[in-house]
């Protein structure tokens, strides 16, 4: 891009378009959350894949059998808690980088909240009604 | 949206190729990007031929070699030739490097290709316009900040907490490394880009500094700290061996130390 096409050409000194709005004084808790989710599911990884293996070929009864077991259905639900956090927090982050329209991008942030939060909701129903033996 | 083609007055076309220069018995082949505002035309690459019997063994010799001998109108910025003013930064060979400390034999196949540093507005040439880049050195504020009374002599430190400079203290703002920021490609008016934040984490590391949690403050924000994603190319292009992607993750973590 040559300095001619730069667009928006502002009167705005440098200083002040880098200053802008200020800081927002947020993004650790993100930052933070990103991390302890990231660990968590590493750690559940193993036990998740055991249990998958050990529903594979039943029926609805012998799955219902096995999640009626408290660790298995905690464990479960910990993951899904966790990686429904983490893939939030991880799309936001997607949109923010690419995304620059605010209003596209306020939008996508707002369907991504739904999403995760839907995908959560309805992963953690099935397992209840799963594991009380509904 | 991030934009993956370039403008239409931005596509790169072909270019103009130098004669030989005469009774040169070593050459090596330059391939320069050229572009000059006043022409009205797109970009290009020309092509030149050094003589390398007649000039040092740096990119930068070439550079100033054709500006001698074939081209005056080649325009570049250089200044200390050995490195330590950051002012011939450039993307050679695909990588973005200072021209005075990258031998032109390095470059192993076939031509010496040069072109500005990436994804920054080109004032000529091979010269980039980094006013974006030093206003936001300028914002986080590279000086001492105090409010105990000014000792009579110096600000005293100890040789421990001198050491935790290291390793910051040596940018020469060349902007190599945040060039070759892909985050600081697609945000770079919010980001603030590894150098200023290498910079910024050297006065936060500073013992004699008074205003720390002030300026992490002014740090916090999920666009001008929190793009980093530890890509890593800064410490890649790095013409003097820094980390920038080290300090910036310093900074993440005294900013979650201040939290839990």
């Amino acid at each position: 891009m040559s300095a001619t096409d730069t667009p928006k050409r502002s009167m705005r000194t440098p200083l002040g378009r880098v200053r802008n709005l200020g800081a927002a004084h947020s993004g650790t808790s993100d930052f933070w959350r990103q991390r302890i989710t990231g660990v968590a599911m590493t750690l559940l990884m193993i036990p998740v894949v055991v249990i998958v293996m050990m529903l594979l070929g039943r029926n609805q009864a012998g799955a219902a059998q096995i999640l009626g077991s408290l660790p298995i259905a905690v464990i479960l639900l910990l993951f899904i808690f966790a990686s429904a956090w983490h893939m939030k927090i991880g799309m936001q982050v997607v949109i923010e980088d690419y995304v620059h329209n605010e209003k596209l991008k306020l939008t996508a942030i707002m369907l991504n909240n739904f999403f995760s939060v839907a995908v959560a909701l309805a992963s953690t129903y099935a397992i209840l009604k799963l594991s009380s033996g509904v | 949206m991030v934009e993956f083609a370039l403008p239409k007055n931005s596509k790169i076309t072909g270019g103009k190729t130098w004669p030989k220069p005469a009774g040169a018995t070593e050459l090596r082949e330059f391939k320069v990007y050229r572009w000059n505002p006043d022409d009205g035309k797109n970009p290009s690459v020309d092509t030149y031929y050094v003589d390398t019997n007649d000039c040092g063994p740096m990119v930068l010799d070439g550079l100033i070699w054709i500006k001698n001998h074939i081209d005056p109108s080649l325009t570049f910025r250089r200044s200390c030739r050995e490195g330590v003013c950051g002012s011939c930064a450039m993307n050679i060979d695909g990588q973005n490097t200072l021209a005075c400390t990258r031998s032109m034999h390095d470059v192993k196949d076939g031509a010496v290709k040069i072109n500005p540093l990436p994804h920054q507005p080109v004032v000529k040439d091979l010269v980039p316009d980094l006013t974006n880049f030093y206003a936001q050195y300028a914002s986080v504020e590279p000086w001492l900040k105090t409010t105990s009374p000014t000792p009579q002599k110096e600000w005293r430190q100890s040789h421990e907490d001198r050491e935790k400079l290291d390793g910051l203290y040596e940018c020469i703002l060349c902007a190599c490394c945040s060039t070759s920021c892909p985050s600081y490609w697609w945000n770079s008016e919010r980001y603030l880009g590894p150098a200023a934040l290498l910079q910024a984490n050297r006065w936060v590391s500073d013992s004699r500094d008074e205003a720390t949690g002030e300026r992490l403050d002014n740090l916090e924000d999920p666009f001008r700290l929190y793009r980093c994603h530890t890509i890593m190319n800064c410490a890649k292009a790095c013409p003097k061996g820094l980390n920038p992607a080290e300090a910036i993750a310093e900074l993440k973590l005294k900013m979650v130390e201040r939290q839990i």
